[in-house]
């Protein structure tokens, strides 16, 4: 009972980890700033929905393959998102910056 | 025993190791065998390879990760939080900027180990890698302020050297 909820509670943050990542892909300015929308996806929403499903299997075989799956995303993640950042700078692709004179925009 | 026989051998355990936790098979004597097999035969692959070394077996680094991956975890899970409160914002306060940090690490692995530790928080990403020298993308100055205070760089050279 007390897993089902823990479980379930990881898996809801983590989809709302992965959806912010989706509208930061979309609401961002630039290619680069993009990329760091992407990076929420790919970190705590893919964490939280494998540590979830973790919780959800217990002290099994199935947690220590989600655990590898954990380790496989920390290391291939950062390395293709370096691929792609820097294939595009060296494309000439510049980064979008706050236009001049310009202060950074604030809630409120 | 030669460092090249202690890494042949920690490379095994690990491959012996890997090959048990994935399959569960842990009673029958055939696909036991079968797996001891395949171990050894990736064994002699990569040797032949000339990937047995310091950096592809990272006996030194793997005792260390205890400290260093919480650390980095817990730095993505605040980054994270960061980044999303800002993408759900309504006026998303941005300010992306991009600059250079050196890496202080002496080999390849370390820096390769720090690189993805930048890329991996979200709101920084490293974007090119010259030399020692790391051109750094972050989604706002807040971000490189926090890689340019080097907290990163210092924890992954005591991890890497």
């Amino acid at each position: 009972m007390i897993t089902d909820v823990l479980s379930g509670i990881c898996l809801i943050a983590g989809a709302f980890f992965a959806l912010t990542g989706g509208i930061g892909l979309i609401r961002l300015p630039d290619f680069f700033t993009r990329m760091h929308g992407a990076a929420l996806t790919d970190t705590l929403g893919a964490w939280l929905i494998l540590l979830g499903l973790m919780i959800a299997a217990g002290f099994t075989l199935v947690t220590v393959k989600l655990i590898m799956i954990g380790l496989l995303l920390a290391l291939t993640s950062p390395t293709a998102t370096h691929a792609l950042a820097r294939s595009a700078w060296e494309h000439g692709r510049k980064p979008w910056m706050l236009p001049e004179g310009e202060d950074v925009p604030t809630d409120g | 025993m030669s460092r090249a026989v202690k890494h042949s051998i920690a490379l095994f355990v690990f491959l012996a190791v890997a090959w048990l936790l994935w399959s569960g098979f842990w009673d029958n004597p055939l696909l036991l065998s079968l797996g001891a097999v395949s171990c050894l035969g990736v064994l002699l692959l990569v040797r032949r390879m000339r990937l047995v070394d310091a950096e592809g077996v990272p006996l030194k680094i793997l005792p260390k990760l205890v400290v260093y991956a919480p650390w980095l975890i817990w730095e993505v899970v605040k980054a994270n939080v960061d980044v999303a409160r800002r993408i759900l914002s309504p006026r998303m306060p941005i300010s992306p900027c991009l600059f250079e940090v050196k890496a202080s690490q002496s080999d390849d692995l370390g820096r390769v180990i720090y690189a993805n530790s930048i890329t991996l928080t979200p709101g920084t990403i490293s974007v090119h890698v010259e030399g020692d020298v790391i051109l750094v993308h972050a989604l706002t100055k807040e971000a490189a302020d926090g890689v340019e205070e080097a907290e990163m760089d210092r924890r992954v050279t005591g991890l890497a050297g």
